[in-house]
């Protein structure tokens, strides 16, 4: 395992790892510690103080919170049980018109809205974009992933989860 | 020598398959293997013994690509080799194009349990040939050579090769068509098909095949070139069993691919976390102005719904519950191409080592729903480009275990998805001069090998060099290409603006290709790729997807004037609402949303364009680097209005410096108008719930969108009971189907 200290790890969450810096990391061994050296390093990051139990997404976390495991992003809105999808608490704005296509990608580059729709999903706290959506109009809501937090921890990491 | 029982201690090959199928079904491993013990017993024999039959694939495929004239195989390597145990299984395969490996395992069960044993009988030096997508192949083009290894009386396994041909004698001239709706339109069918013995290839195959394609000095090639990689093999392998012992042999081929299924789930245990995936891709297919066929002039969107679950035992199912019907239409999938496209996606996002068999495709459970576009079950039906439906529905795997892979903390190997491999334009025509003339030219330009990557969570993508579908990315030399097609000439290949998806990391960006026509007759053209809809599934957490294609090409031009006058011509379409071809040239200028054409002929000094795609984005775009979207500006990959809608980063171009430089204030001050921006038009989840059901409600869907989701209420419950209770539909909503 090369180069898996906290700090190179801080470094390539951020995205500023040199190419020769990350390729030995992507062609290297695993660390079977990762899961648990990220865990530190976003809990330092994170301004609050529940517990993640699993890292969701760039911005939400699987936390505990009163006893309860819920979404939560790092801006410190909450979304609610981890079982609902976390899109359905989200702003949203869709995409449906050449008007509004247009304003992201060039004339005839971009889906025809006879076709296919583009949806962004906002975090209604900061206003980050969580998630984006190209499909049919009428599509309903896609679930992304739902984890088996307690199979991760008891059958693959040998160990309670956190909360248990 | 006809032989009734060619099996291991004198069983069928039929009663051994039964036996391997029985015992995994029981067990849920190879064979019922509980220990590996020759690789307890002694791991250095067994490493080595893995090695050295790798090695002897390895070294079969870079000797045998050389027997090859085509470019395809011979320039860019479009060929793969595998040795599989007599019932079939996949047990060390060549570097290559290894969607077909699986594929070649699902010929030789075919001809297991259609007991060819019997008629026309398995004996050493026998040559089978196939291509049938119903038993074991992705589409006709690709041709696959598979020859038994016998070893005192005993069938010990097959060795099996795969080339992709330059043309099949299809509807039209090339190798991925677009123009078929039925089986007799996909070129020439060889099902299994003993074409030779005493390992020399019967005269009378050869005479009819070689009268079956376009191409026949390649497809003669081909056919040497496959068969001398599976002899190489087949001498490795009796080498081998000298060495080591048959009894070795036998014992190992078993506990290596039980070894492979154990290092999948493994792997799965490794790198993801248990749970419930899922993603929905799509595929425009707008045949209703494009095809000739009544039948096929109709428009549609495939659904690709995928579901994974990742089981705690680290196996893993995967669904397609939900997908659209089968068409009248190039794009059906048979199991093999499924089955292939989830070995070519395992092999690059998991389980890239070297020991790779079908111990891996053992460790995942399918569900390819009956009666969709990738189950249909009519083998009349035209299966000559499954690619149309194969690549954008497997983004979703990559999706998938991309989620996986960040929460497991192993950011550095998320890939949301890649490019579509097109646009493959294709077609042919007949020098009218020159030294050639009269000779035929086929268009199967490989460019398509050089697609957009898809980001990672710590990087951008990669640009213009991956192919998820070909291998090694690699498109050959231009000047072999130059040879073989040479009737459509190079004005130009230059970095196609604004192709990455948007995104905290973008997608790797892509390039576009301008060519004319010249010195030829009777000119076939046509191409596809996505274009009415974004392709796959798109972005990951808050990225774009990629721009689509499109289509634009000029007829009866003034081309030949313009290069006699010394004038510019058009060598880019950076700006297709203010394109060149129309500022520089004149004739009858064809600009299209939608990228699929169906073949048109052309003339000389025709001119044609063709832009590859970019990768899908990961994050939000306000969240990049505004240093990197500068670079971006300066490296041609994104224009300046897309940069200030999207990235909110308003730079000035330098006319001194001849660059870009960032207005950091103006910057900031339209990130912040973005972030506004977003709050006022972004409404709540509620309010859009009730405008989206209102689409359905109010009959606002078009024909296409209606008929996708009539097919997949029709073809799934589950699918069907997910979508009304979202939309709080009644039972009975949209059920009558047309």
């Amino acid at each position: 395992m090369t180069g898996e200290d906290k700090k190179t790890l801080e470094r390539m969450i951020n995205g500023e790892l040199k190419w020769e810096e990350l390729k030995p990391i992507i062609s290297d061994r695993k660390d079977p510690s990762r899961f648990e050296k990220i865990l530190d390093i976003l809990h330092e990051k994170t301004s609050w103080n529940e517990k993640i139990l699993i890292p969701l997404h760039e911005h939400l976390y699987v936390v505990v919170k009163d006893g309860e495991r819920i979404v939560k992003c790092d801006c410190g809105h909450e979304f609610g049980d981890y079982r609902k999808n976390w899109k359905l608490k989200c702003r949203v704005r869709v995409r449906d018109t050449f008007e509004t296509l247009e304003e992201l990608y060039p004339k005839y580059m971009s889906s025809h809205p006879d076709w296919m729709e583009l949806r962004e999903f906002f975090c209604p706290g900061c206003f980050t974009l969580l998630d984006t959506e190209s499909v049919p109009p009428g599509y309903h809501v896609v679930f992304n992933f739902l984890p088996d937090i307690d199979a991760f921890y008891e059958k693959w990491l040998g160990r309670k989860a956190p909360d248990k | 020598m006809s032989n009734n029982k060619i099996g291991w201690n004198d069983k069928s090959l039929k009663e051994m398959l039964d036996e391997s199928e029985s015992l995994f079904k029981d067990t849920g491993r190879y064979f019922g293997i509980e220990k590996l013990s020759l690789k307890e017993e002694d791991p250095f024999r067994y490493e080595r013994a893995y090695a050295s039959l790798r090695g002897a694939l390895v070294s079969a495929r870079e000797t045998a690509l050389h027997v090859a004239a085509s470019p395809i195989v011979k320039e860019i390597g479009e060929l793969c080799f595998g040795l599989y145990t007599p019932e079939g299984d996949s047990l060390v395969v060549s570097t290559g194009i290894l969607v077909h490996i699986h594929t070649m395992s699902e010929a030789m069960k075919f001809m297991i349990k259609n007991n060819y044993e019997e008629d026309p009988t398995i004996n050493h030096g026998d040559i089978f040939l196939n291509n049938d997508p119903e038993c074991g192949n992705v589409h006709t083009t690709d041709v696959q050579t598979i020859i038994p290894i016998f070893w005192e009386g005993e069938l010990i396994g097959w060795a099996g090769g795969v080339t992709h041909q330059i043309d099949i004698g299809g509807i039209s001239p090339g190798h991925t068509l677009v123009s078929c709706v039925q089986r007799f339109d996909d070129g020439v069918y060889y099902t299994c098909l003993k074409i030779g013995s005493n390992d020399k290839i019967w005269n009378d195959h050869m005479q009819t095949a070689k009268r079956s394609v376009r191409t026949p000095m390649y497809w003669e090639l081909d056919e040497k070139c496959r068969l001398s990689g599976d002899l190489m093999i087949r001498d490795a392998v009796l080498d081998f069993i000298e060495r080591e012992g048959v009894d070795y042999y036998k014992k190992f081929v078993r506990e290596a691919i039980e070894e492979g299924r154990q290092i999948m789930q493994l792997r799965v245990k490794e790198r993801l976390i248990p749970g419930r995936y899922r993603a929905a891709s799509f595929m425009d297919l707008p045949f209703k102005d494009e095809a000739w066929q009544p039948i096929a002039k109709v428009n549609r969107i495939s659904n690709q719904p995928l579901e994974i679950i990742v089981r705690e035992d680290g196996s893993i199912y995967l669904s397609f519950d939900g997908a659209s019907k089968w068409g009248h239409n190039v794009a059906n999938c048979m199991k093999g191409a499924m089955e292939g496209g989830q070995w070519v996606l395992l092999t690059q996002i998991l389980i890239y080592r070297d020991k790779v068999n079908d111990g891996a495709y053992l460790a995942v459970e399918t569900n390819y729903p009956p009666g969709t576009w990738c189950n249909p079950g009519d083998p009349y039906l035209s299966y000559q480009a499954p690619w149309g439906n194969l690549i954008p529905a497997y983004t979703g795997m990559m999706k998938c275990i991309s989620y996986g892979l960040f929460s497991r903390g192993f950011r550095e190997e998320v890939v949301p998805g890649y490019s579509f491999t097109g646009d493959a334009i294709q077609g042919g025509g007949i020098y009218s001069a020159g030294p050639l003339k009269g000779e035929r030219w086929s268009l199967s330009t490989f460019e398509i090998s050089g697609q957009g990557l898809g980001a990672s969570a710590v990087r951008d993508g990669l640009n213009h060099g991956y192919a998820m579908w070909n291998p090694e990315a690699d498109l050959g030399d231009v000047e072999t290409w130059d040879l073989f097609q040479g009737g459509v000439v190079y004005l130009a290949r230059r970095i196609k603006p604004n192709t990455p998806g948007h995104g905290k990391f973008r997608g790797g960006a892509n390039y576009a290709g301008v060519a004319f026509i010249a010195n030829s007759k009777q000119i076939d053209f046509f191409g596809a790729r996505e274009g009415m809809v974004f392709h796959g599934c798109g972005g990951m957490h808050g990225g774009y997807p990629q721009a689509t294609g499109y289509r634009l090409y000029a007829k009866n031009t003034n081309l030949k004037d313009i290069f006699q006058q010394q004038k510019p011509y058009p060598i880019s379409d950076d700006d297709p609402s203010d394109g060149d071809f129309e500022k520089l040239i004149e004739g009858e200028i064809t600009r299209k949303h939608n990228a699929l054409i169906y073949p048109i002929m052309l003339d000389n000094y025709d001119l044609i364009y063709f832009p590859m795609g970019g990768g899908p984005g990961y994050g939000d775009p306000l969240e990049r680097d505004p240093e990197s979207v500068n670079q971006d500006l300066n490296d041609g990959y994104y224009t300046e209005d897309i940069v200030s809608n999207v990235y909110g980063v308003v730079a000035q171009f330098d006319d001194e410096k001849e660059e870009w430089n960032i207005d950091q204030e103006a910057t900031k001050k339209r990130r912040d108008d973005i972030l506004n921006e977003r709050k006022q038009k972004s409404v709540p989840f509620e309010e859009f719930w009730n405008r989206e059901r209102k689409k359905i409600t109010d009959d606002g869907l078009s024909e296409q969108v209606k008929t996708m989701y009539f097919e997949s209420l029709n073809l799934s419950e589950n699918w069907a009971k997910e979508f009304r209770e979202f939309w709080d539909f009644p039972d009975d909503f949209l059920k009558e189907v047309d």
